[in-house]
């Protein structure tokens, strides 16, 4: 690939685990965790922060990581689609979350922010929280049905379409 | 059953073309015109890059004829001598670095003696423009039934307009990607994001010059397609193909959103002079249409949406008197595609808002008119295909205005228009049908094929040509081989679709999936069924227990069932007078949008929309709603916000930012209504769902603003500068 020594050493946490990265000073967050670190499950849809495809979360809140350059995760922590366990999304499977899939990893980083900070709730709608994650294939009420009921699971209330 | 790949995409761990894992591979990337239209006088290759380390393809590169065999093969795989539109391709540049093939593709300048170029396909093009046969058109058809001129001559009541409808993206939100790389045996392989791939293979073959044995065909999980991945594929395939072979090495092209947005074929851009004759009450005496589709710069699939458009033109309706006329015109714009719905959401929208406006003009409520002229069983469509379904349409348009409480919101929104200040509200109707698989013969000519394998372990793996993009492919062909044999799904496996073991059933296209290649799933189950030595008893642990004792009998044996498609008995298609049975079904629905216009800013909100559908039997409930709402708010950005702006014939706004596609904020909930009719020849008593929700609602929403604001919307989008100059609020659109 291009010139080893223009790569600089960056530390940051992702998913948990401190990690010590190599990057191109132009390499994008996104780059980092695709091609640094082989973690493909986070998309490219645009590449210019419109579609949220990418979105993963930093320091806790979401962020298109098309947008970010790598060097700013430096010290900061990182999950993405990878870290969520796949018991606690057994709702978004059930509501038909996912249809293709391309936009799914950057919904599912949000849907679970939300989940984890529901008093968002109080404030905007969930079709308002979700709208910066572009879907081509759902209509959105899947994701919709399936954040809602989560969140009524969460608050350990009972749920949901069967 | 919840969608059988559900988890691993809410995981991460699906992996598409992008994903996967490659050694030593290169990536590639194409090098386009700049203009619309021209000879090439030169291709230059700046001095000041080195292009050493790059590996270079151009036509001359290609080792069989240079042509992307679809219906036709008038569009080259690289312009060599002239360009027909701005990012057709003309050369193609491989490099291990993506930065570096990125700086090589800006390195190259093709130089264009540029020609007049046709950027209107509305216009008669003048003789210097012509590119395709005398006249530019691609294709001309018409259908005809009874005499439409005598009618005219002697009708009461005469309603005109001229509908038209925008290109549309497709965006898919995984772009056009594939990977090529020449196998041990020589065997040039592609594997990527595809709808077909019998498709790709045809095209290999055909620019290879060599048959199925030396080009495979690989589908890797689809991030959505939406029609967008059934012809672009064979292009991309061909160039990434044409790379490997000249680089000895895997070569990996991605396109990155501009690129394909740019460059890769949109819905069909339509226009739609509709007249109708009716009587007193509202009846359809005779209609007489002319639809006018932008094929493009080439061919490619112009015939068919443009059969499709007319065939759905006339509408669900009973008349007896019809004449369709169509062409597809030649424009020096990219070639117009496949997408959802293939030239039916363009007349449908000319259909249903014609009927409000012949509603309004004869003084007859937007409901009345429909409910008088729906088909009912025992009359013809305008191809003279009798109906006889036992599908109540009436009652599923009836179905429809219960659920949006359609009479009071009226009542309501009057109101409500009465004391608001700049707030105006609309309700509004569409009814429509979509025929289900390839029109007239096209089933018949495709032969398809479906093979199930009775495995040693007694499981059973169902082999086909078709592919998941999203829509559920894989769960619902699960639940009809489990459900044709007795099985657990768990003991059903869906073979990856590759040329080199699955048979060609047909391309994953026209809403036919379920219907036509579940009905050969079924069909191939009894026959292994049979090739068991078994009966319509042996189904669940008898028949797993008779492939194990088989398998046993036969060491290293193949255990195959297979079924090849057969029309169902009755259906007859004329092709050359376009008379008879367009469809073996069709389904049915009725469409209704509550709106709100700001008249400060013409901005439109859907606030409510009911889809009401008799699609045959339902299979897999989440699956066919999640359908439904996709289609309907795909629709709804067809109907409002999606549009192409075009500057010499390249899209201008090619990226995400000012093309603009709903978001959830942007969209109400989405009520979808079954109501089911079992078909006798789909699979479980399906009928094609995917593309019917794209027709409603782009003419439901424009006949909710008309009601709303008095405007008389008969071109969509309505963007909001749109409506401003529709309602006379600005000047210039």
């Amino acid at each position: 690939m291009s010139n080893d020594t223009s790569r600089l050493s960056i530390e940051l946490t992702i998913n948990g685990e401190s990690r010590t990265v190599r990057i191109r000073p132009q390499d994008r967050l996104l780059d980092l965790l695709r091609e640094s670190l082989g973690l493909v499950g986070t998309k490219e849809g645009c590449g210019e922060g419109e579609c949220g495809a990418c979105t993963v979360l930093m320091d806790g809140l979401p962020v298109n990581s098309c947008l970010v350059p790598a060097f700013q995760a430096r010290g900061r922590t990182i999950e993405t689609v990878e870290s969520f366990d796949s018991e606690k999304l057994i709702h978004f499977l059930r509501s038909g979350m996912t249809q293709c899939g391309a936009c799914t990893p950057g919904v599912v980083v949000t849907a679970n922010w939300i989940r984890a900070n529901p008093e968002l709730a109080d404030s905007f709608s969930l079709r308002e929280l979700m709208a910066g994650n572009l879907c081509r294939c759902t209509g959105y009420d899947g994701i919709i049905d399936g954040l809602s009921d989560s969140m009524n699971e969460d608050r350990g209330g009972s749920c949901c379409k069967s | 059953m919840d969608r059988l790949e559900g988890m691993s995409k809410l995981t991460g761990e699906e992996r598409y073309t992008d994903d996967l894992e490659l050694e030593g591979f290169l990536w590639g990337m194409t090098v386009r015109s700049p203009s619309p239209r021209g000879t090439i006088r030169e291709i230059r290759f700046d001095d000041s890059f080195d292009f050493s380390s790059c590996v270079v393809v151009t036509a001359d590169d290609i080792p069989g004829p240079n042509e992307v065999r679809l219906i036709e093969v008038d569009q080259p795989v690289l312009a060599s001598k002239t360009v027909r539109h701005v990012h057709e391709p003309v050369l193609l540049i491989a490099h291990e670095s993506r930065d570096v093939v990125r700086r090589a593709v800006r390195a190259v300048e093709v130089v264009v003696d540029e020609q007049e170029p046709v950027l209107d396909y509305r216009k008669a093009p003048n003789p210097n423009q012509i590119q395709h046969s005398t006249d530019n058109i691609l294709k001309r058809l018409e259908i005809t039934k009874g005499d439409v001129d005598a009618v005219f001559r002697d009708a009461d009541h005469v309603v005109e307009g001229i509908y038209e409808t925008g290109a549309q993206e497709h965006l898919y939100l995984e772009t056009q990607g594939m990977i090529a790389w020449v196998d041990a045996d020589g065997v040039v392989t592609v594997k990527g994001s595809m709808q077909c791939p019998y498709y790709v293979l045809n095209s290999l073959k055909h620019t290879f010059a060599c048959d199925e044995s030396r080009v495979r065909v690989i589908q890797a999980p689809t991030g959505g397609g939406f029609g967008g991945k059934e012809d672009y594929p064979s292009m991309i395939a061909l160039h990434a193909a044409l790379l490997a072979v000249k680089a000895g090495r895997p070569v990996k092209m991605i396109y990155d959103r501009n690129e394909d947005m740019a460059s890769t074929t949109k819905r069909h851009p339509a226009h739609v002079s509709y007249r109708t004759a009716h009587d007193s009450d509202g009846r359809l005496l005779a209609q007489d249409i002319d639809v006018r589709l932008d094929g493009g710069a080439y061919v490619t699939l112009s015939p068919v949406v443009l059969s499709r458009a007319i065939i759905h033109a006339g509408g669900p309706y009973a008349c007896d008197h019809v004449r369709i006329r169509g062409v597809a015109m030649l424009s020096n714009s990219v070639p117009y595609g496949a997408f959802r719905g293939f030239g039916a959401p363009q007349t449908l929208f000319a259909t249903e808002r014609h009927m409000d406006r012949a509603a309004d003009q004869l003084g007859i409520d937007p409901v009345q008119i429909r409910m008088v002229n729906l088909i009912r069983d025992g009359q013809t469509t305008s191809t003279g295909q009798l109906i006889n379904d036992g599908t109540d349409r009436q009652k599923v348009l009836q179905q429809a205005l219960d659920h949006a409480d359609y009479q009071n919101k009226r009542k309501e929104n009057r109101a409500f228009n009465l004391t608001h200040p700049f707030r105006r509200r609309g309700i509004g109707v569409a009814m429509f049908y979509h025929g289900a698989g390839f029109t007239g013969s096209g089933e018949v000519y495709l032969e398809s094929k479906v093979r199930v394998a009775g495995l040693p372990d007694g499981r059973i793996e169902v082999l086909s040509a078709n592919t998941e993009m999203g829509q559920g492919a894989l769960t619902v062909f699960t639940q009809i081989a489990s459900a044709a044999v007795g099985y657990e799904p768990d003991d059903i496996v869906i073979a990856e679709p590759d040329t080199f073991r699955v048979p060609n059933s047909g391309p994953t296209v026209a809403s036919r999936t379920t219907m036509v290649v579940g009905k050969l799933i079924e069909r191939a189950c009894e026959d292994l069924v049979r090739a068991v030595g078994g009966d319509s008893d042996t189904r669940g642990q008898s028949l797993c227990n008779a492939i194990r004792a088989w398998h046993q009998a036969n060491p290293g044996a193949q255990l195959i069932g297979e079924a090849t498609y057969t029309k169902p008995p009755g259906i007859d298609w004329d092709e050359q007078t376009y008379k008879g049975d367009a469809y073996g079904t069709f389904a049915w629905a009725a469409y209704i949008a509550d709106v709100e216009v700001d008249l400060r800013t013409c901005q439109t909100t859907v606030r409510d929309f009911v889809a009401c559908q008799e699609v045959g039997r339902v299979i897999n409930p989440t699956l066919a709603t999640g359908q439904i709402q996709g289609g309907v708010v795909q629709a709804i950005g067809w109907a409002l916000s999606e549009e192409c702006i075009w500057d010499r014939g390249a899209m201008a706004n090619a990226q995400m930012t000012n093309y603009i596609i709903p978001t959830s904020g942007d969209v109400p909930p989405i009520r979808v209504i079954f109501d089911e009719n079992p078909y006798e020849y789909g699979a479980q008593g399906s009928k094609g769902i995917g593309e019917l929700p794209m027709d409603g609602p782009a003419p439901a929403i424009a006949n909710a603003i008309a009601a709303a604001t008095g405007s008389d919307v008969c071109r969509i989008p309505i963007t909001p500068e749109r409506l401003m100059a529709n309602m006379g609020l600005c000047d210039v659109e």
